[in-house]
């Protein structure tokens, strides 16, 4: 176990990482990485490292479970045994089948599910290192999956964390100030709606630093979007240049 | 969880909320009519029976003994487990708990969990090696809507019914005495929940309701009406606005709870 730190917040107004109360950590996204999927996206969140895959729209297995007006969209949020301080057990736990939950219901708003009656899309999420904030980098991940495996949505779903520390407001906070700290607000975002499809919170707040935490959210949510919008256009501008050469 | 209701019903529903009325008469920031029951098992440590409108919920607590978490050594467990019974809704179905049930409890987990509703530090028997295990187990008994708030007030009232044994230690061998203490209480969360139709927000949605919802949202405050636990769920969304509207009818219905509560 690591020690606790003394303080999360320096003199400066710094945190742990160095980085400013409202300084997000370095975002890298790379969409259409796994071949075998009809959609994919890699994400790094600072030191999360996540793996999204989107299959479908495709027939429904069990198929009693398909509806008769609309696709339906199914999520499985699932850490690795390694990807955390303690082994972590393979088997689902209760958190991972909650968030499974608010992780398909933050998706399932920009997808027009109208549009396959009768089908079945699945997500699959893998987070392979978590370092706090894993539910928004897979959201902001899975959304790209489903828009790399060509289907229909509204606008992209990209979701950012703010929370408290030390009496300080902050964004993106990291496992030791998620641990730490004293509360959590995740935050997801169709940016072009300018509509929120996930929000939970868990610490103590007052209502005005509620009100600022979902501010700062909101803002690392638009903060990232254009990375996210740009790993998409990069695989279509890497496959437009392999034609070239071929020709 | 759904159960068959008429599309004619619905839209009269969604006709109804957007004129701000609903089928049963309520405003749109009424709950319906609240009644707890506490100490009504006497053999678990604590518990309490709610009525909420017609949704019926019992919680049970059970109290014993058992190893801390090695990161919090000084600290009593709690544990929290909702049970969607099949006898409460033709929906219902037996077998390992859903996500729905899943999601039930730890909505309820946090709002206690995070108010520091309980005193773990006093759980405490043995540091590292014995403490206080509270079992707070959830019964569903009739769905009729609003699981959360009926389950979380249920939760509160049957944590506040709870005795903890009187105990001695001899020898790293914890002796149950006779005679009861109360459970150390710090904060008593209030749960309320919102749904959202065509942009208007409803308090308590019953069952018909929560079919028309598009999404709903959920939120806990302590003692001094600070937030401790927030949960949006369904398939819709939330505008800014919105959420900051909701927060302040969340915020408001839950202090005219607490002065309706006898705790």
């Amino acid at each position: 176990m690591n020690e606790k730190p003394e303080k999360l917040i320096n003199k400066k107004g710094l945190r742990l990482d160095g980085r400013k109360p409202d300084e997000l950590r370095p975002v890298k996204i790379v969409v259409g990485i796994l071949s075998n999927a009809d959609g994919s996206a890699y994400i790094e969140h600072g030191k999360n490292k996540i793996l999204a895959a989107a299959f479908g729209p495709r027939e429904m297995h069990p198929k009693h479970l398909s509806l008769p007006d609309r696709m339906v969209l199914r999520c499985r949020y699932h850490m690795a045994p390694f990807s955390v301080g303690e082994r972590k057990s393979p088997a689902p736990s209760r958190r991972e089948i909650e968030l499974s939950k608010v992780i398909r219901e933050s998706l399932e708003p920009s997808v027009f599910v109208e549009y396959y009656p009768r089908t079945g899309v699945d997500v699959f999420i893998e987070v392979l290192q978590a370092d706090g904030g894993t539910r928004c980098a897979s959201i902001t991940a899975a959304s790209l999956a489903l828009a790399d495996a060509g289907i229909p949505m509204r606008d992209l779903v990209v979701a950012c964390a703010a929370g408290k520390v030390e009496d300080t407001v902050v964004l993106d906070l990291f496992d030791t100030e998620d641990k730490l700290g004293s509360a959590d607000v995740p935050v997801a975002l169709m940016p072009n709606l300018n509509v929120v499809t996930l929000l939970q919170m868990d610490g103590i707040l007052k209502p005005e630093e509620f009100e600022k935490a979902v501010d700062m959210a909101i803002a690392g949510c638009r903060d990232i979007y254009p990375l996210q919008k740009e790993a998409l256009r990069t695989k279509y501008m890497l496959i437009e240049q392999e034609e070239e050469v071929e020709e | 969880m759904s159960s068959l209701v008429t599309r004619v019903r619905l839209q009269q529903i969604e006709k109804l909320i957007k004129k701000a009325k609903r089928l049963d008469g309520r405003a749109l920031s009424d709950y319906r009519e609240i009644e707890i029951e506490q100490g009504i098992i006497e053999k678990a440590e604590g518990s309490a029976r709610i009525l909420l409108g017609k949704t019926e919920v019992l919680v049970g607590v059970k109290v014993e003994t058992g190893t801390p978490f090695p990161d919090t050594p000084n600290d009593g467990v709690m544990t929290v487990n909702a049970e969607l019974v099949p006898l409460a809704s033709p929906n219902f179905e037996p077998g390992p708990p859903d996500e729905n049930s899943i999601e039930l409890a730890r909505i309820v987990d946090r709002g206690i969990r995070e108010s520091h509703a309980i005193d773990t530090e006093k759980l405490c028997i043995e540091s590292g090696k014995k403490v206080f295990v509270v079992f707070v187990d959830i019964y569903v008994l009739n769905h009729d809507g609003n699981l959360i708030d009926a389950s979380a007030l249920a939760a509160v009232s049957a944590l506040l019914n709870t005795k903890m044994p009187n105990y001695e230690v001899k020898d790293g061998e914890v002796i149950i005495k006779q005679g009861y203490t109360p459970l150390p209480m710090k904060s008593r969360p209030i749960t309320v929940t919102l749904g959202k139709i065509s942009d208007k927000l409803i308090v308590d949605p019953w069952l018909e309701e929560e079919q028309v919802i598009d999404s709903r949202l959920t939120m806990a405050f302590n003692d001094e009406g600070n937030i401790c636990a927030i949960q949006k769920g369904g398939s819709g969304y939330f505008t800014q606005q919105q959420i900051l509207e909701g927060m302040k009818m969340a915020q408001e219905k839950a202090a005219e709870m607490r002065k309706k509560m006898k705790w």
